[in-house]
């Protein structure tokens, strides 16, 4: 997919630049707030990285303008400032999500695939399917190899959006955000115990673990080895 | 000498006493005006009074005399006793006194007619003082000239002490308003010196200077026990920021040294097995460091906010039941039993994401220290294989019009002299810091307190901590009080 990254430090900008080309993404740079506008304005992108604090124009600015001409871009809004209202006014502003400096990049990588694939209209699916791995949205039942898994309905939204997201990977911060809506620190490796459960419920009984954890980022969901 | 001067001129260059002088003189101005007009207006009433009788007297005189000149002079002579009030005195048209107490017509009366003010000496004493007296002149028939006139002296004597007596009197005032305006403001200025004097030992650095507080209750005590106030407030921020700055060399120089001795050990490795592991060492190490930070700018950014413009109303019953729910299989695998008892009602004006945070640090806490038991005297294991059935009770309810969350565990507490400081940034109560954890969570959790207007305390569980966090709940309507909402899921695990 292609990348537009507004952020006007230069260190930053190649980084990014760098690390994202390196994952398979074409990238446009833009040093300001202006020229990112314009650059944001031809929808030739997938996703825009929108840092707050720009030259010209501020970062918010940007996707306001963009929102009110109707470009319906995703927008990771990056941001030093991570105070309890910040996020709010980031998304309030337009963004899709929003991610506090400093960051793991395998964090920001798995935040904008997420981010691109949302922006693709999904016909309503009704069942997600991962191998011999089923869930139906309708019935909220969970099968493997046709034989029914008794989940919590804790583990049943875990489950849900890893397979919304299958192939892809997904942080453990995505999951406290989007299972739990938690946006604090949890202290300990909480998510990674729930993950563990899930996959003794999924993954033990089976010779074909489905449930994968990716070092330094976070898990996966798929048919087949990493 | 010099000394004085200065004093004085300080003294008057006051505001307090410029004020006060302001007032006097505006004050004596004003009673001036008042005493000067009062003053002219009497003398002028008086000479008045005067004038009207004089004409009665003439009228009753000139009746007397309808039989000519003749009748005239015996009724003049008659009322010229020496001791009477009257004054006369009658010419004839060559200007020959015919009688009459006066020796001759006063030249004052030459230009006024009547009502003429004049001096005389009276007849009787002669060689004795001038005395004031007023008189009408009238013009009779045949040429001749009749002067009626009252001693007015005793009453103009009686006014002009009247009139030195409400001067010294205006002196006196004037001179008693100065100086009590002097007094006053040498009062002030000496109390306000003292408020400065205290200022500016402040700011050369003595910062447990307080200033003078004289328990009067007054408007300069008031400022005097704000500004004090201000002051401990201040010296507690500093306070607490060397504490900081302090804790911060302590527990961040560590972990960066770490980090720079394992770069610089696998640097000399040659092995990219070896670098690789470095290296994600190194991404793990920085993480914990970034989380420390956030905890702690968190930490000052709750101090400094006044408010939240994202509070919602926030049951603390599903919060405790979702996040307990959240931490039960840490528990479990902990070896510790989580009990959640989520009462209904307890809501508060608030961050959800800020409550539940602290929630988070406090179950992660319990369970941290939940299982750890000091072993039993003569037992020989190792503490973390004495793992008794270690239960930790989180509560949601509403106490005392108070919404109040509580977590409770069973192990080893804190001792009751230490539980004010577990609450500041930073300190974790065994020294040598070797368990997990930032050493920011209960100071954190006490942060989101106040920001909420709310307090922690820390309770003996005997055995164990029981740590309450007790928010303010917003006023309810009777109604909302009468029934309260019903929670969707609270599901005790």
């Amino acid at each position: 997919m292609r990348v537009l990254v507004i952020e006007d430090d230069k260190e930053t900008a190649q980084f990014l630049a760098k690390s994202l080309k390196e994952s398979g993404h074409a990238v446009d740079l833009a040093g300001d707030g202006e020229s990112g506008l314009d650059m944001g304005r031809s929808g030739q992108h997938d996703v825009l990285i929108v840092d707050r604090m720009l030259p010209r124009l501020d970062g918010l600015s940007v996707v306001k303008t963009l929102r009110s001409e109707s470009v319906r871009t995703p927008v990771l809004v990056l941001s030093a400032l991570g105070d309890v209202d910040d996020r709010v006014k980031g998304l309030r502003a337009g963004g899709d999500d929003y991610l506090t400096k400093p960051y793991a990049y395998s964090e920001l990588l798995a935040r904008i695939e997420a981010l691109a694939r949302r922006a693709v209209p999904e016909e309503q699916q009704t069942r997600y399917v991962v191998g011999d791995l089923v869930l139906d949205r309708l019935s909220h039942r969970v099968t493997r190899a046709g034989e029914a898994i008794a989940l919590q309905p804790r583990e049943y939204r875990l489950l849900e959006y890893l397979m919304k997201n299958a192939g892809q990977v997904v942080t453990r911060t995505m999951l406290l955000e989007h299972v739990w809506d938690y946006h604090f620190d949890p202290q300990t490796n909480v998510i990674d115990v729930h993950v563990s459960r899930l996959r003794s419920k999924i993954d033990k009984t089976f010779e074909k673990p489905l449930l994968h954890t990716v070092r330094g980022a976070g898990y996966m969901i798929r048919d087949g080895a990493l | 000498m010099t000394e004085l001067s200065r004093r004085v001129g300080a003294l008057l260059a006051s505001s307090a006493f410029r004020i006060a002088a302001g007032a006097v003189g505006a004050f004596a101005v004003v009673s001036a005006l008042i005493a000067g007009t009062l003053f002219w207006q009497t003398n002028q009433v008086l000479t008045d009074q005067v004038v009207v009788t004089l004409v009665a007297e003439a009228e009753a005189l000139q009746k007397e005399a309808r039989g000519g000149l003749p009748a005239l002079v015996e009724a003049v002579a008659a009322r010229s006793r020496p001791e009477g009030p009257g004054l006369y005195v009658l010419m004839d048209a060559s200007g020959r006194k015919l009688g009459g107490n006066l020796s001759r017509i006063p030249p004052e009366l030459q230009s006024a007619r009547s009502g003429a003010v004049f001096r005389y000496r009276p007849s009787v004493t002669a060689g004795g003082p001038e005395r004031l007296a007023v008189a009408s002149l009238i013009a009779l028939p045949e040429g001749a000239t009749l002067v009626i006139g009252r001693d007015v002296d005793d009453q103009r004597q009686l006014a002009d002490s009247m009139k030195r007596l409400v001067l010294l009197s205006f002196l006196a005032m004037t001179v008693l308003g100065l100086a009590t305006a002097f007094f006053i403001s040498r009062q002030v200025l000496k109390r306000i010196e003292a408020i400065n004097a205290a200022s500016r030992q402040i700011m050369a650095g003595d910062f447990t200077r307080r200033v003078p507080v004289d328990g009067s209750g007054d408007e300069l005590d008031g400022l005097a026990v704000n500004l004090n106030a201000m002051l401990g407030r201040i010296e507690q921020l500093m306070a607490g920021l060397r504490e900081v700055s302090d804790n911060i060399a302590h527990d961040l120089k560590t972990p960066i040294s770490r980090l720079r001795n394992r770069v610089e050990a696998a640097l000399r490795e040659s092995s990219p097995d070896l670098h690789k592991e470095a290296l994600e060492r190194t991404i793990e190490d920085a993480d914990d460091l970034i989380r420390t930070f956030n905890a702690l700018l968190l930490i000052a950014r709750l101090e400094a906010s006044a408010g939240d413009d994202s509070a919602t109303d926030v049951d603390l019953g599903q919060l405790v039941a979702s996040v307990g729910e959240f931490y039960a299989p840490v528990a479990e695998e902990a070896g510790a039993r989580l009990e959640i008892e989520a009462g209904s009602g307890a809501v508060v004006r608030g961050n959800r994401q800020l409550l539940g945070q602290a929630v988070a640090n406090l179950i992660d806490n319990a369970i941290k220290y939940a299982t750890v038991v000091a072993p039993a005297a003569g037992d020989s294991r190792p503490a973390t294989e004495i793992r008794p059935a270690a239960e930790i009770r989180v509560v949601s309810r509403v106490f005392d019009e108070e919404a109040e969350i509580s977590v409770a565990d069973r192990g080893p507490g804190i001792a009751a002299g230490d539980r004010d400081r577990a609450l500041r940034r930073f300190v974790r109560l065994d020294a040598s810091r070797s368990r997990p954890g930032t050493g920011l969570g209960l100071s954190l959790v006490a942060a989101v307190a106040r920001m909420h207007g709310g307090r922690v305390m820390l309770e003996d569980n005997a055995p164990g901590l029981k740590v309450r966090l007790l928010l303010p709940q917003p006023a309810l309507s009777p109604d909302a009080r009468a029934a309260p909402v019903p929670l969707p899921e609270a599901s005790p695990t």
